[in-house]
């Protein structure tokens, strides 16, 4: 009987190596895997009892940062600016996880990046208490502030970006809401906080600079305009047809301009008039002449049809596919189902701005570890190039002419040439336009791209137009990153 | 150094580590060395002791690794089951306690009543029956209680009892019994089919009666892993026994049968069986009953375990339903990381290669195949219970040999401790220096074969 007890043991041997390789699996090839699942809730208690690091602006202000407190979570976040920067930050809640850029630069603040591996082991050596590390976003806190006076109690957003770098200036979502309520660690009140929160119609969890997209009204001009000058057929004198109204092809619907008037004189108007005075009939028929797929494919090198991350998530501003004639037409002036979020926009703006390269939108400058050493420094990342040099050139004149004769007067500043374009998008039927100005300055070296949006029309309801609404408040946000010492080579 | 002292050394060492590990729950989570552990360390080591000197008493030549691996899992299995207690409030480390002393003793017990194994043969049918009447106890009204689902549980007054545990230990003594009677019988040639040589049909009852008693224990008791030990234990001893590999395919065969009939016929093999598969759906993570939570939430605090563990006190192993039971692998890998689990699992191998090694040397029938079925019903038991944890298999409702919370398992598993002890006294006991008859060569006993003194593994 020895023989088959022998194999037996081999067997045996076998069962237990099975054993060993799997727990070798499941303890270390696929431990990573198993740690960052959402529903592992150890991972959430060690982050707690570890010091989180702090997230600042540029200039040195704190928006996020831990405290020691005397309970079994040992670290209390607090948010010192309140809604100012909740947009920003999100917050990080011992209940329902974290969001905005405590869940994106999670891994540095709670110090579990693969980075800091050497830094841990050494913790563990030393017996030091480890820490995560500092995370310094590119926001500036008078712009910021300046986007939050600007839209009051207004609903909308502001997103402000240094175009050469793709750097945030600002973000702001209206209405802010208090990070400090959610991330309590009394569970009920987090809860509670969060439940009234998600009751309000204005959504505010959900920010509108980033997460939420909008028709775009006739901002969108600026790219119907660039596919035009692209594609070589057009200069910004060529003149077009401005009639007061066209009847949209296929159907007995209209589409008129604002005022119901021809634009220019006898109805014939250039492209810089057109864009001077947003004339929707001109704009309408130019998409038609120029087709739904090449105003797609130049929405598209602008950064539509994509979500992406700053590395906050964005979601993705849209220009969809199978439009008939009339769709067409009024998806080449910013209406039907063309949408695109408040940082779509900006983004717009500051390719013009920038020579017509898109540079990817970023809110992290650095990030430092506790002996101050720089862990992550992302530098400025190119997205692509969305219209050539001289159409850019092109199109900051006619914006230029926007501000200082056209729609969008209420956004000059003096001694500053500032390049805008209004957009008074309809919403539903009976529902206050949402206005827009997206916009950047000084025109001749641009140092800031902004995009606004308030949403109905804000306290001017149906009265409101991009031009009254939210031009000075983009007038007031370029004066502040104007004002504010530039950041450096990153900021 | 001789055995005994070996033992004795390697069982002081046992104690310490128990010792260290449960004072190191009192460090993580008060800051000090706790008040009980002199007493606790104390206790362990004198039932320990007293186990070692009824095994120098009356079995001077058994293994010297079997006492000190059972009190070293043991110890482990007590200090993780305190460390839960302090995380819960629970007082499972105090019943453990008194139950690791019950098996210490019944060890003793076993070491100085039992002087021959060779004594249980008398009993095999003996053994059948009670083996029977202990599968079947918890059916019984009034009787049996239904926890988790399970229909194992015998509750009498105040204690209950899983009997399916001391059944494990019967049943052995049963199968060894008859199977080194019936072995000439069962070895018989039958037809060959494919290659393989089959054995005769009518010498196939056997077989199907363990494969109809287990399938029984699965559907009236519901109880999946006590199923797959009893049949898995039969085709292994059979195999031992009878030396013909066409027993382990045709008990493979049956078993995959039984395991698709299973499967087919009850919501609750199939729950485990799909969360086994795939525990990250929400679906099956959600799932009130038989989902995959507990699996999970395992697999969980052992990735955060790591290479190296939280330490002992330092987790949170309480997180996962049942972690001082059937996830107390999980407790472990959590706490003490890969290297605590893997160093664990070598010493169950050890105490496992040591039983089989022991089976080898013995000389008698009866003994090989006693040893050999308890050491493989350890290693069977191990594979199935931290096999379900760590996701090699599905999850099935045993408990850890020695380490795990449960009065009766760990009884048992103490008991087999002093089977072996015994078993392995006589394996390696000196032949008595018998004057050699004249011209005729001693001969060795039927069932030791050629090789009888050589012990190679």
């Amino acid at each position: 009987m020895n023989a088959p007890l022998r194999r037996l043991a081999m067997i045996v041997t076998a069962m237990f190596t099975a054993l060993m390789v799997a727990a070798t699996w499941v303890q270390f090839v696929d431990a990573g895997r198993l740690r960052d699942d959402p529903r592992n809730s150890r991972t959430l208690y060690e982050k707690l009892g570890r010091e989180r690091g702090a997230i600042t602006t540029a200039d040195g202000t704190v928006i996020a940062q831990s405290e020691k407190v005397d309970d079994r979570y040992q670290y209390q976040r607090k948010y010192p600016k309140g809604d100012l920067y909740s947009a920003v930050t999100g917050t990080f809640s011992v209940t329902t996880g974290a969001s905005g850029l405590e869940a994106a630069e999670d891994k540095y603040l709670s110090g579990t990046s693969d980075r800091y591996f050497f830094r841990r082991v050494s913790d563990l050596l030393t017996g030091t208490q480890p820490s995560g590390a500092v995370v310094e976003t590119t926001l500036r806190d008078s712009v910021q502030q300046a986007a939050a006076d600007g839209l009051g109690n207004q609903q909308g957003a502001v997103v402000a970006l240094d175009p050469k770098t793709g750097a945030v200036l600002a973000l702001y979502s209206s209405p802010g809401w208090d990070p400090n309520a959610l991330a309590s660690h009394d569970r009920s009140a987090a809860a509670q906080a969060r439940a009234a929160l998600e009751a309000e119609d204005s959504e505010p969890l959900v920010s509108k600079a980033t997460r939420q997209s909008y028709p775009p009204g006739s901002t969108f001009k600026l790219i119907t305009t660039a596919a035009a000058l692209e594609s070589g057929d057009y200069t910004a004198d060529s003149l077009l047809d401005g009639p007061a109204e066209l009847t949209l092809p296929q159907t007995s619907r209209t589409l008129a301009n604002d005022d119901d008037r021809p634009c220019g004189t006898d109805g014939k108007t250039s492209l810089a008039d057109a864009l001077r005075v947003s004339c929707n009939t001109a704009y309408a028929s130019l998409g038609m002449t120029l087709g739904q797929d090449v105003l797609r494919e130049q929405a598209e090198k602008f950064g539509f049809n994509a979500g992406f991350d700053i590395p906050i998530g964005v979601a993705a501003s849209t220009f969809p596919t199978g439009l008939d004639g009339a769709q067409l037409a009024r998806s080449a002036i910013g209406q039907d189902s063309v949408t695109a979020t408040p940082m779509q926009m900006a983004m717009v703006a500051a390719a013009i701005a920038n020579g017509g390269v898109v540079m990817q939108p970023n809110l992290v400058r650095t990030v430092r570890g506790r002996d101050l050493e720089v862990l992550d420094a992302p530098s400025p990342d190119e997205r692509g190039r969305a219209v050539s040099r001289q159409t850019a050139a092109s199109l900051t004149a006619m914006m230029e002419g926007v501000v200082e004769s056209g729609t969008g007067r209420r956004a000059q500043i003096p001694g500053v040439s500032v390049a805008g374009k209004t957009g008074t998008a309809q919403t539903v039927a009976g529902a206050a336009p949402h206005a827009w100005f997206t916009a950047f300055a000084p025109a001749d070296d641009p140092k800031v791209a902004v995009a606004v949006l308030v949403e109905n029309g804000g306290n001017a309801a149906q009265e409101a137009s991009g031009g009254s609404v939210a031009a000075p408040i983009a007038k007031s946000v370029i004066q502040a990153a104007l004002a504010a010492p530039s950041s450096g080579s990153a900021g | 150094m001789s055995a005994r002292w070996t033992e004795f050394c390697l069982s002081a060492a046992a104690v310490g580590i128990a010792m260290v590990a449960y004072g190191l729950v009192g460090v993580a989570t008060d800051g000090a060395w706790p008040a009980g552990l002199l007493a606790y360390g104390g206790g362990l080591g004198a039932l320990v002791l007293v186990l070692h000197l009824a095994v120098r008493w009356r079995a001077p030549f058994a293994d010297p690794l079997l006492v000190p691996v059972a009190t070293l899992l043991n110890g482990l299995g007590l200090a993780l089951i305190h460390r839960l207690d302090v995380a819960r409030d629970g007082s499972f480390a105090e019943r453990q306690l008194v139950w690791s002393a019950v098996g210490l003793l019944l060890t003793v017990v076993v070491v100085v009543v039992l002087r021959d194994h060779r004594w249980l043969r008398r009993y095999t049918f003996t053994a059948m029956v009670v083996g029977l009447v202990l599968l079947v106890m918890p059916l019984v009204p009034l009787l049996g209680v239904n926890i988790n689902g399970a229909q194992i549980w015998v509750r009498v007054g105040p204690v209950g009892f899983q009997p399916g545990e001391l059944a494990k230990i019967v049943l052995t003594v049963f199968f060894a019994g008859y199977l080194v009677t019936a072995r000439d019988t069962l070895s018989l040639v039958g037809p060959k089919v494919l290659g393989l040589q089959l054995p005769r049909a009518r010498d196939l009852g056997p077989l199907i009666v363990a494969w109809l008693a287990s399938l029984a224990v699965l559907v009236l008791e519901r109880d999946l892993g006590t199923s797959l030990l009893f049949f898995g234990l039969f085709v292994a001893m059979l195999y031992v026994a009878t030396q013909r590999v066409s027993w382990i395919a045709i008990g493979m065969t049956l078993f995959v049968g039984g395991a698709v009939l299973a499967w087919s016929m009850f919501d609750h093999v199939q729950a485990r069986v799909s969360a086994w598969l795939n525990p990250f759906d929400a679906e099956e993570y959600d799932r009130k009953f038989g989902g995959s939570f507990q699996l999970v939430q395992g697999l969980f605090g052992l990735a955060n375990g790591g290479l190296v563990g939280t330490g002992i006190g330092e987790g949170r192993p309480q997180t996962v339903p049942y972690a001082e039971s059937d996830f107390i692998i999980a407790t472990l890998g959590e706490e003490t990381g890969l290297t605590g689990l893997l160093a664990v699992l070598v010493v169950y191998l050890v105490l496992v290669e040591r039983g089989l090694r022991t089976a080898v040397a013995v000389r008698d029938g009866f003994g090989k195949l006693l040893a050999g079925g308890l050491a493989f019903a350890i290693a069977l038991q191990c594979f199935v219970v931290a096999g379900g944890v760590l996701r090699v298999i599905p999850l099935t409702g045993l408990t850890m040999p020695f380490l795990a919370y449960g009065g009766s398992s760990l009884v048992a598993n103490w008991m087999i401790v002093g089977l072996l002890l015994r078993i392995s006294d006589a394996a390696r006991r000196p032949a008595p220096a018998v004057p050699e008859p004249e011209g005729t060569p001693v001969v060795p006993d039927v069932a030791g074969s050629a090789e009888t003194q050589v012990v190679r593994l």
